[in-house]
């Protein structure tokens, strides 16, 4: 029994001296997807809602109101809500073109040998990474822009004795670990779903592998929830003044 | 002697992924009982209750999650 798995994503073809993933590939395409989707659904809005836009209304409203019960703050809200949803539809967008039937027998032939054209996008760490690394650059700017550039230092290198310069040493080990458990939960999650699916399915291949596609199915809306909820939380902690000692 | 450091590679990261799963589980099943019993107590208060559930769960998982890094390092790495 030889399995296929692989932790990094395979290249299809160079672009000059870049070398094009399976796994870009089909993000970008996923990104155009939901461009044209939300454009088609921005372009003629009318005051009698189509049966469409009720749905989007009803998408975008309700996220809305969830948000505010998270940030409890009509401003704060107002900010953060366009980065959450997007982060939350991109990313249930990409799980969910996981279960697209027949997707996964497509496959082209390369110097590498049989490829397939589609992978998981959220599969690959380097997407994930990015990901993250937008959410902790964005939660430290508005630390800094709440606390001060002074305070905010402060936070990290604290000389005003051992205990609290082991506490600030602590903080900063936090933000570290922050970045680890925020992307490899997601990339975990997605990259375990595939690859049970693929085991499950080499093992019997006949109705058995159903209800692990349910879960995997729950798993990925789960997952993409958790993480713009996560990205939201983190916000509007660092966006909260401390109260002084 | 390279087949048997194969073996105890595998049989490492079996482990790493096995005994790291048993936290995260405990720790979840305590969240979610709570959760579901204070929702009975409140019924009204759900909306409140159930992102709070989630996100703590996530928190909850992250241990597992640095298991199964060290398990796919042990494999893959």
């Amino acid at each position: 029994m030889e399995l296929n798995i692989s932790l990094s994503p395979e290249i299809l073809f160079n672009l000059g001296p870049i070398p094009v993933t399976n796994s870009l590939f089909w993000s970008l395409i996923i990104s155009v997807f939901l461009m044209l989707f939300f454009y088609r659904a921005g372009r003629n809005l009318k005051t009698r809602p189509s049966k469409f836009q009720n749905l989007i209304e009803l998408l975008i409203e309700e996220s809305y109101k969830f948000t505010g019960l998270i940030t409890n703050n009509p401003q704060r809200t107002k900010k953060i809500f366009p980065l959450v949803l997007t982060m939350f539809i991109f990313i249930l967008a990409c799980n969910l073109f996981t279960f697209m039937p027949g997707q996964s027998a497509v496959s082209i032939q390369t110097e590498q040998g049989l490829v397939p054209v589609f992978r998981a996008v959220m599969a690959d760490y380097s997407m994930v990474f990015v990901l993250t690394a937008i959410t902790v650059i964005l939660v430290q700017i508005i630390t800094i822009l709440t606390n001060g550039p002074f305070n905010y230092l402060k936070k990290f290198i604290n000389l005003g004795g051992p205990l609290k310069f082991f506490l600030g040493v602590m903080e900063l080990i936090g933000e570290l670990a922050k970045i680890i458990s925020l992307s490899f939960r997601l990339f975990g999650n997605i990259f375990a779903g595939e690859v049970l699916g693929l085991v499950i399915l080499s093992l019997i291949p006949f109705f058995v592998p159903l209800p692990f596609l349910f879960l995997s199915l729950l798993t990925s809306v789960i997952q993409a929830f958790v993480f713009s909820v996560l990205t939201l939380v983190f916000a509007n902690m660092a966006s909260q003044i401390p109260e002084n000692e | 002697m390279e087949m048997e450091q194969e073996v105890f590679k595998t049989l490492g990261a079996g482990l790493a992924m096995g005994l790291g799963a048993i936290g995260p589980g405990i720790g979840e099943g305590i969240i979610a009982s709570r959760a579901l019993a204070a929702i009975g107590r409140n019924p009204s208060a759900d909306k409140k209750i159930v992102p709070l559930m989630f996100v703590t769960m996530a928190i909850a998982e992250s241990t597992g999650i640095y298991s199964l890094v060290i398990a796919l390092i042990i494999l893959f790495g």
